[in-house]
């Protein structure tokens, strides 16, 4: 079969389509957050953490749906300590970021040490088990999370332009000291915007865990850091960012099935999606509308 | 926050405390006596003159990234690529030292291996660097994807591109000449440890670099630019230049960090070689910032927790150590800031009472 035919066959479908559930996830995530001003560069970390977290409630407790419970909870937390460093503490956003990363990718390896006694990755677990006996097809766009991460991604479009909330969430990020002189409570509009960015993100990292069965050591492999980048191409606005996440993915998958079926080097095809990434960033830099005027300006 | 605001003692002191809170409780958690550990860290580390000695040399390439990082900084500028830049300046150092002929005398090969690092470093920052000054995009994202890329693209010249050894992911041996002494040949006592000479360039060179801050038009533009770009640009300063050029130079620093891995220990660059210490060098920064000494420390203090790590490691897992530095910086992070508020309400209640 050459790399042609994989490439137009359902397989490759179907890896594209399981690869941007985490990819989409994160960069909902990344949405929510900076669009209510504050930058999160602690997705990679969140990611990570989540998925370890999804793996171990899930092998404890023999349930996908407390696994996943415990993935989005965990993110949600993630998010909510970077909310309370940088909107509350005033810490600055990039450093609390690496900080998170670095505590999640020491932490989650310690935890692996502490938990399994290994130190790269996790029992196996059964993930989520759904439409057995369906094509493959039916399987891959029938997916729950799929799904889910598609209805996320409709429900934050529509919440960051026709609601309430999603409104104060976005002056919170074009102008905190406006929305706060207004009567908008920014520092806890924030903090909620984080968390909640935590929460979808950790549904990614639930997603990554349970595609692989298992936890490995660092398995969120840049895909926050990609993400990020799909918001800034997106110009921070949900459906776009999901979209980009399927141009990045689509990358992934098909640098894996070139993996299998060329002889270029392994390392050639790997770095394929971080050039494209900085390609991209190229591509839209003349583009107007740049970030959320507010991002990272804290009220007066 | 203010990323050139020179550091408080009281911040750096919080920090460790809070620091020190969770290597208890963690430990703990794990199951193990803090105070035992405690013991381990500190008998591994400062306890003899050994550890000591390694101590210093997992400072070595820490304070390099860190100044460099720091330099960076002083622009507003994250430079999160230094891990990148040092695989790539590693590799530059590795292949120019083992293609010299062997006889080459020190003065000559060590300057030129190190050249090579520093020029291979500052190539892969000039790729954000340009990224940032041309098209505006963000260096955090731009670096961290050049991080990824030089993983590949190490392994790929290693590999396909012939630089390694056959059958292995190392280079040959770098000549005699561009190899640093190791510390043991001055100091008997630091017998067996791999510190070498790497750390007083090192320090030579934090020194020279925070001093440029204040003596150099670069330092001193530079930093003015970190505070406030748009009245240096009023001030007819070439903004963007300037920020490109930070970016580079902080990436032939990071380059020069291969002289604690490749040049000062083992002789030759392997795949891995250095890995670590581009994260590490941020938190360096982090807590140094600006200052000499407080870069310094903070390379000692983030060495001795590697170290640490690596006496424990047979009880407590070692990445207990990379949680703390997290914590840590956070920690600082959070309260010098608490602290710079603290003191500005001071100042103004102060001025009110002077007015009243």
């Amino acid at each position: 079969m050459s790399a042609l035919d994989v490439i137009l066959s359902g397989t490759m479908l179907a890896q594209t389509a399981r690869m941007t559930i985490p990819y989409g996830c994160a960069a909902l995530g990344g949405v929510l957050s900076e669009r209510s001003g504050v930058v999160n560069i602690a997705l990679e970390g969140t990611l990570l953490a989540s998925a370890l977290a999804a793996v171990a409630a899930s092998h404890a407790s023999g349930s996908a749906l407390v696994g996943i419970a415990a993935g989005v909870t965990c993110g949600a937390a993630v998010g909510l300590v970077h909310a309370l460093l940088v909107v509350r503490g005033r810490v600055d956003a990039i450093v609390s970021g690496i900080a998170l990363n670095l505590v999640a990718a020491g932490g989650t390896r310690f935890l692996l040490r502490a938990l399994y006694g290994s130190s790269s990755n996790s029992p196996r677990i059964q993930g989520l088990r759904f439409g057995e006996g369906w094509g493959l097809l039916a399987r891959t766009l029938l997916d729950p999370f799929l799904l889910t991460t598609l209805a996320v991604v409709g429900a934050s479009a529509w919440m960051l332009a026709r609601t309430r909330f999603g409104l104060r969430l976005r002056a919170c990020g074009e102008d905190p000291s406006a929305a706060q002189a207004v009567g908008v409570h920014v520092v806890g509009m924030r903090t909620a915007a984080v968390a909640l960015g935590g929460a979808v993100t950790g549904l990614g990292g639930t997603a990554l865990a349970y595609d692989l069965h298992q936890f490995q050591a660092g398995m969120s492999g840049g895909r926050g850091f990609i993400a990020l980048a799909a918001v800034i191409v997106s110009g921070w606005r949900p459906w776009p960012a999901a979209a980009a996440c399927l141009a990045f993915a689509a990358l992934d998958a098909l640098q894996i099935v070139l993996q299998n079926q060329t002889k270029l080097p392994s390392q050639v095809l790997a770095m394929l999606p971080f050039v494209a990434t900085l390609v991209a960033l190229v591509l839209v830099s003349k583009r107007r509308g740049g970030p959320p005027a507010g991002l990272g300006k804290h009220p007066a | 926050m203010k990323l050139t605001s020179s550091r408080s003692l009281p911040a750096a002191v919080a920090g460790l405390a809070v620091g020190w809170l969770a290597f208890c409780v963690l430990v703990w958690l794990y199951g193990a006596s803090p105070r035992a550990m405690a013991g381990l860290v500190l008998e591994g580390t400062w306890g003899t003159s050994y550890g000591a000695g390694q101590v210093l040399f997992k400072a070595t390439p820490l304070l390099f990234t860190g100044i460099a990082v720091d330099l960076a900084l002083r622009a507003g500028l994250f430079n999160i690529g230094a891990e990148g830049q040092l695989a790539v300046g590693s590799l530059a150092a590795g292949v120019i030292g083992a293609h010299l002929p062997s006889g080459t005398p020190a003065l000559v090969a060590l300057p030129l291996a190190l050249a090579g690092a520093m020029a291979a470093g500052a190539l892969w920052a000039l790729v954000p660097a340009l990224l940032k000054g041309r098209f505006g995009a963000h260096e955090v994202i731009s670096t961290i994807m050049m991080n990824r890329i030089a993983d590949s693209a190490v392994g790929l010249a290693l590999g396909a591109g012939g630089l390694a050894l056959t059958g292995t992911v190392r280079t040959a041996d770098v000549v005699p000449g561009a190899r640093v002494a190791r510390l043991d040949t001055w100091l008997p006592s630091l017998k067996g440890s791999a510190a070498s000479f790497a750390l007083l360039f090192g320090i030579a060179g934090t020194f020279l670099v925070t001093e440029s801050y204040r003596r150099t038009r670069f330092g001193r533009e530079i930093g003015l630019i970190g505070q406030n770009a748009r009245a240096m640009a009023a001030e007819k300063v070439p903004v963007r230049a300037r920020l490109e050029q930070a970016l580079v130079v902080s990436g032939a620093i990071a380059g020069a960090a291969s002289l604690g891995t490749v040049l000062g220990y083992k002789g030759y660059f392997e795949e891995g070689l250095g890995a670590g210490a581009g994260f590490g060098g941020l938190a360096v920064a982090i807590l140094g910032r600006g200052s000499a000494v407080g870069l310094v420390f903070a390379a000692l203090l983030f060495g001795t927790l590697q170290q640490g790590g690596l006496a424990v490691n047979a009880f407590v897992p070692k990445e207990l150590m990379d949680v703390l530095t997290g914590v840590v910086v956070c920690a600082v992070a959070l309260a010098d800031e608490a602290i710079g508020r603290h003191s500005a309400m001071a100042r103004r209640t102060a001025a009110e009472t002077v007015v009243s």
